[in-house]
């Protein structure tokens, strides 16, 4: 209370103090020593091996068997530890990874892959075909705790006449299974021999046979994987790829900013309206952009009325305004869809065209269902029931802005629309498996094989299964049921090409969009193709380099 | 005494079977499980392989039944395997045949939690007892009334929002500080010196951000403390007597002041344990929030479960030290009645 | 209680806590009348506009006002917080009440259940049930105020404990009134001090934690605008579009500081062993 009080006091408070801001101060100061922003980036450099690679991941591998992990965060990384028999090349056409050849017999239904000579494993061991049988038993076998055995178990007799030859055999011919050959990554049988598949520590502790193997898996960090020297595919050029897990986009960005990652998805603000703001990043930080294999859709519950009928289900499409989607949502970084396809590509049907933004049109069919505005409320009714339903969608910011926008342009013609946004496993397991729903919001990521039987065949409609929308169709069951069959790729775009013209017709969902991948690389990274071939432009990422003056700089094992 | 720390730890094993129980009634009542989540809508899985993990992990029986199952386990510290991350030991770590050892789940993230909350613990201590105290001393005057306003600023900040502030003035326009993460790439290679000085660098932020938000509370508490105390009869005599103002207010309110300090630091001990989700996120430590958090979207039951009992056993653990520890300073509790 | 609300007003900081309730309460309450956009109007062609004549505070990533969300999303932050905190105070009240004037076994059993609920972290639970419920703003209020109810019981159970030690109560209980008069004629209102104070506290951290559940996604649901759920839009753009995040993150700033001055200056002024000698 008097002054010589307070100052007392204060002698104890500006210790205290002192300390803090000493502490702080040497926190401060000893910081890192970056790759100042000064290099120059865009001279050319020859490559050469070497340097390490940061990329962020939001979630982490629950493990690194791919077929038991199941999610994408895994089978992203167990994609640089094993080998498939097959892979694709950068125009999305099959080509050899483990097997140098492959033949199809004449009835179309036996495949026979001769496998590369003197392939080891990363411990060294052989890779033999005996690897490949082992897991395709692995994939098929009933106890095996795998949501993808589906497509291997149609395989009736699988052999291995030699070290070097695999032959599947199938009751008919199956047209989707060079694809799903392409998918399946093979595991040492010599390691997994006699262990549950199921529980074993492989999975955190694998060995493969890829570009990389596992030099260090730091639980919620990060993982490190480092060159395999008995890699079957030659040697990659980076010498180490490291994966950070960071939750928060944010946090992701700023990352990106200090040079710390050199590897991130940008979302359509980041790329379209950061980037040319900041001339500064540009400097150091490259943007490239590749159609994803996906589209997202809004879907009716067909079993809901008044979903059945054809007429209200054009008249929402042509009410909604998919240039407005892309413009808003994608800020321009997306094509329009016209069938169930990845845009370009050959399956998808180049006749065919999005449904034209017509609100006149749209209500003249409502018009003709039997709907009007009776009672002047603005929303049009039927029978005394108004035209309103409910979107859900999950928690994903774009899902979210395109049912915001569609709800806007459905009110303008007079349909009262609500928006739910849930979390996901509450959104699948009350709503999806139930049936409860009346529209979605959702996208489909799909597969390179054109064959979409499990989503849209009148037999998968069972809780759980993919046709959740109870989408029914002889003329495209049948056609879908011909398409696995069809082995020519020219009869099959045929067949793939009428069935998407139907559902262009029927209208069972609205497509929406394709977005664009938008990954932000560092500079550092050399020997990037652009622009992306159509497999993107991770295909050939084992062939960039770091030239050394770029690297960071690296704290090594004494 | 005796008596009653039994009576507390009897009564403590009834709560936490209600606990539990009434947490595991909760966790069922959500729509989906594990098999929902997991590979959730990928068109090439198949309804076959969901039900047989249904059957593996006793998720199609009555819900009591699979209570029953859990409480057997866990009389014997078990408490099981993740079903989200595979072969994840709950709790603690398991060492298989070949040696190869499997680090717990709580094992790992319960060490990160702790050191973040007692750091920041520590830091609102030190910051509050000389907030506290000045402000009691010059109460309503222009000190007490910045310290009380800074404070509450403190408290008021949205803590996402001055984290990415932060984090980007102290990471991205200037090298000061890491932005996320736990430890630097080549942490296993530093010497320890350097390996703590690492972990200090990387929790600067999350610990100042906790701190800053909990210091309201604290420096509040002590500021009324104190003038409680000052306004007692015995401080007046202790000034008549001619004792210096020094030993008035440090020898003698501060001290006394304090021992309420002991019950909310028994009473913090349940937010020792939580993580921050929030936190934890934006500076991608993974901590028991985020375990928590991310154990909740996917349905993975035993890891719930698990932290929720750990954590309700730990609080009224927490909680019987600080009636104990509160009993033992105050002398007139010590050798008076117990209630 | 009104000399103490008086008393609290003189002091400066209280003063200003109740000055920018006040304020916020009318912008909040006028807000159709305020606000000069339509909050839900989307505008593709005006997507993250900086502040200008026009719009006073940006566009947001649809290209809607955010002065006008700001104005909508006082309305939508302020009723969480009061809801919720009317929520848990009416349920501490009733579970206080009883526990301090029947005392006996229903006293154990509403302590013990507050220990239960206190040894979960109130933020787990919040979240828990959140994420299974479908995030609407009535789920959120009835969770915040089912899990913050038991500081308040514990207030109002230790009035009733000294209260009823009191003459007066042993002098009405002689004259043979009967429970609910005792109670809700003298015990209650004699005890409201510390529950005002929390409560005016209480809408203070409901407001921080539905910014805290916006961003983690579980919070108001789009299109409708909280505080919370602009400043999470803004999150990634802090640097860029840095009138998404400054305006909503001030706004909470601001109210939740003025609800904690005031409540803290109501707890100053009524509670007679603080007041100066």
């Amino acid at each position: 209370m008097t002054i010589a009080g307070l100052l007392q006091r204060s002698s104890f408070l500006s210790r205290t103090l002192l300390i803090s801001s000493l502490g702080l101060a040497i926190l401060v100061g000893c910081s890192k020593t970056p790759v100042g922003d000064s290099a120059d980036f865009d001279a050319f450099y020859p490559p050469e091996p070497g340097g390490t690679l940061i990329d962020a991941m939001a979630g982490e591998p629950s493990g690194l068997i791919a077929m038991i992990a199941g999610e994408s965060a895994a089978s992203a990384i167990a994609s640089n530890i094993f080998n498939s028999l097959l892979k694709y090349d950068k125009n999305l056409e099959l080509q050899g990874e483990l097997a140098e050849s492959w033949k199809v017999s004449q009835d179309q239904k036996t495949i026979t892959f001769k496998l590369k000579p003197n392939m080891k494993w990363a411990d060294g061991a052989p890779l033999t075909s005996a690897d490949v049988l082992f897991t395709w038993k692995v994939v098929t076998d009933d106890k095996t705790r795998t949501p993808y055995g589906s497509d291997y178990k149609l395989v009736v007799n699988a052999e291995t006449p030699d070290a070097l030859t695999f032959r599947v055999t199938y009751p008919q011919p199956h047209a989707p299974a060079l694809d799903s050959w392409a998918g399946l990554q093979i595991l040492p049988k010599h390691i997994l021999q006699g262990q549950d598949i199921n529980t074993t520590t492989f999975a955190r502790h694998p060995i493969g046979s890829h570009y990389y193997k596992l030099e260090d898996w730091r639980n919620g960090e990060r993982i490190s994987l480092v060159r395999n020297p008995n890699a079957t595919q030659g040697q990659a050029r980076i010498e180490r790829l490291v994966s950070r897990f960071i939750p928060d986009s944010a946090s992701q960005f700023l990352e990106l900013l200090a040079n710390n990652i050199d590897f991130m998805n940008l979302n359509p603000i980041q790329y379209a309206r950061i980037f040319p703001s900041r001339p500064d990043l540009s400097k150091k930080i490259a943007l490239y952009k590749e159609l994803g294999n996906n589209y997202t859709y809004l879907g009716f519950n067909l079993k809901h009325k008044p979903f059945d009928d054809i007429r209200v289900r054009q008249a929402i499409n042509y009410a909604i305004d998919k240039q407005e989607l892309i413009d808003g949502v994608l800020l321009g970084l997306g094509e329009p869809v016209a069938s169930p396809y990845k845009p370009g590509t050959r399956w998808a049907n180049s006749s065919l065209q999005p449904y034209r933004y017509e609100p006149e049109k749209a209500l003249k069919l409502l018009r003709d269902a039997g709907f009007e505005d009776h009672d002047g409320d603005g929303i049009l009714d039927r029978n005394g029931k108004p035209l309103a339903f409910e979107i859900l969608t999950n928690q994903n910011k774009q899902r979210e802005m395109s049912a915001v926008l569609i709800q806007r342009r459905l009110k303008e013609i007079g349909i009262d629309v609500t928006i739910r946004v849930l979390e996901w496993a509450s959104f699948l397991g009350r709503f999806i498996k139930t049936g409860e729903f009346d529209a979605v919001v959702l996208g489909w990521s799909l597969s390179l094989d054109p064959d979409q039987y499990s989503i849209w065949h009148s037999s998968q409609q069972a809780p759980g299964q993919f046709n959740f929308i109870g989408y029914s169709n002889p003329r495209v069951d049948k056609l879908l049921e011909q398409g696995r069959l069809e082995l020519d790729p020219e009869k099959r775009m045929k067949i793939y090409h009428e069935f998407a013209h139907i559902l262009q017709e029927d209208s069972p969902i609205v497509y929406l969009y394709a977005g664009y991948g938008l990954p932000a690389i560092h500079k550092r990274v050399k020997g990037i193709d652009n622009p992306a071939p159509p497999a993107g432009i991770g295909h050939n990422s084992y062939e960039w380099y770091i030239p050394q003056p770029l690297r960071r700089n690296e704290i090594s094992a004494q | 005494m005796i008596k009653y720390l039994v009576k507390r730890l009897f009564w403590m094993v009834p709560l936490l079977i209600g606990i539990s129980l009434i947490s595991f009634l909760i966790m069922h009542l959500a729509p989906g499980d594990i098999t929902t989540t997991e590979a959730g809508f990928n068109p090439k899985a198949s309804e076959e392989s969901r039900q047989k993990l249904r059957e593996l992990y006793h998720l199609d029986e009555p819900v009591l039944v699979q209570y029953g199952l859990w409480l057997k386990r866990i009389g014997t510290l078990d408490f099981g395997t993740s079903f989200a991350s595979h072969q994840r030991p709950v709790f603690w770590q398991k060492t298989d045949d070949k040696g190869d050892v499997t680090k717990g789940m709580i094992q790992e993230a319960l060490p990160v939690t702790l050191l973040i909350n007692v750091l920041s613990l520590g830091l609102i201590i030190m910051a509050a007892l000389p907030l506290g105290v000045i402000s009691a001393l010059t109460q309503n005057r222009l000190p007490d009334r910045a310290i009380t306003l800074f404070v509450f600023v403190g408290f008021a900040i949205p803590g996402f929002w001055l984290a990415l502030m932060l984090m980007y003035w102290t990471g991205v326009v200037h090298d000061w500080l890491p932005i996320s993460g736990l430890h630097s790439l080549g942490y296993e290679h530093m010497r320890w010196p350097a390996k703590i000085w690492d972990t200090l660098q990387h929790l600067a932020l999350p610990v100042f951000i906790s701190a800053l938000s909990g210091l309201a509370g604290i420096s509040l508490f002590v500021r009324n403390g104190m003038l409680d105390v000052l306004h007692q009869d015995y401080i007046t005599t202790a000034r008549a007597k001619g004792l210096s103002e020094n030993t008035v207010v440090y020898g003698h309110a501060l001290r006394n002041a304090l021992l309420p300090l002991i019950t909310i630091l028994g009473l913090s001990i349940p937010g020792l344990i939580g993580g921050s989700v929030i936190a934890e996120s934006i500076f991608a430590i993974p901590g028991m929030g985020k375990l928590f958090y991310d154990a909740v979207l996917m349905r993975d039951f035993p890891v719930i479960m698990g932290i929720l009992t750990i954590g309700a056993a730990l609080t009224l653990i927490g909680n019987l030290f600080a009636d104990i520890a509160y009993a033992w300073a105050d002398p007139r509790v010590r050798r008076g009645v117990m209630q | 209680m009104k000399r103490g609300l008086f008393k609290a007003l003189s002091n400066p900081l209280a003063l200003s806590g109740f000055m920018i309730i006040v304020s916020i309460l009318l912008l909040a309450l006028f807000a159709p009348l305020i606000a000069p956009y339509d909050p839900e109007a989307i505008d593709v062609k005006g997507i993250l506009l900086e502040p200008s004549s026009i719009h006073w505070m940006g566009t947001d990533g649809l290209g809607r006002d955010v002065f006008s969300r700001m104005l909508f999303g006082a309305r939508i932050s302020l009723l969480v917080g009061i809801v919720a905190v009317g929520i848990a105070t009416l349920i501490g009240v009733i579970l206080g009440a009883i526990a301090g004037y029947y005392r006996g076994w229903v006293d154990v059993v509403i302590m013990r259940l507050v220990d239960v609920m206190l040894s979960i972290p109130t933020f787990f639970l919040i979240l828990a049930v959140i994420a299974f419920l479908t995030p609407s703003i009535w789920n959120i209020m009835i969770v915040i105020g089912l899990t913050s109810w038991m500081g308040v019981t514990r207030l109002v159970r230790a009035e009733f404990l000294s209260l009823r030690g009191r003459e007066f109560v042993m002098a009405s209980q002689t004259l043979g009134a009967k429970d609910h008069r005792l109670i809700f004629r003298h015990l209650l209102p004699n005890s409201l001090t510390p529950v005002i104070v929390s409560s005016v506290l209480g809408v203070a951290s409901a407001v921080l934690v539905e910014s805290g559940l916006s961003f983690l996604g579980l919070g108001v649901q789009a299109p409708q605008a909280s505080w919370g759920n602009i400043l999470t839009d803004g999150k990634e753009y802090i640097q860029f579009a840095w009138w998404l995040s400054l305006f909503p993150g001030l706004a909470i700033l601001i109210t939740v500081l003025g609800y904690n001055l005031l409540g803290e200056g109501l707890r100053d002024a009524l509670d007679p062993r603080t007041s100066k000698k």
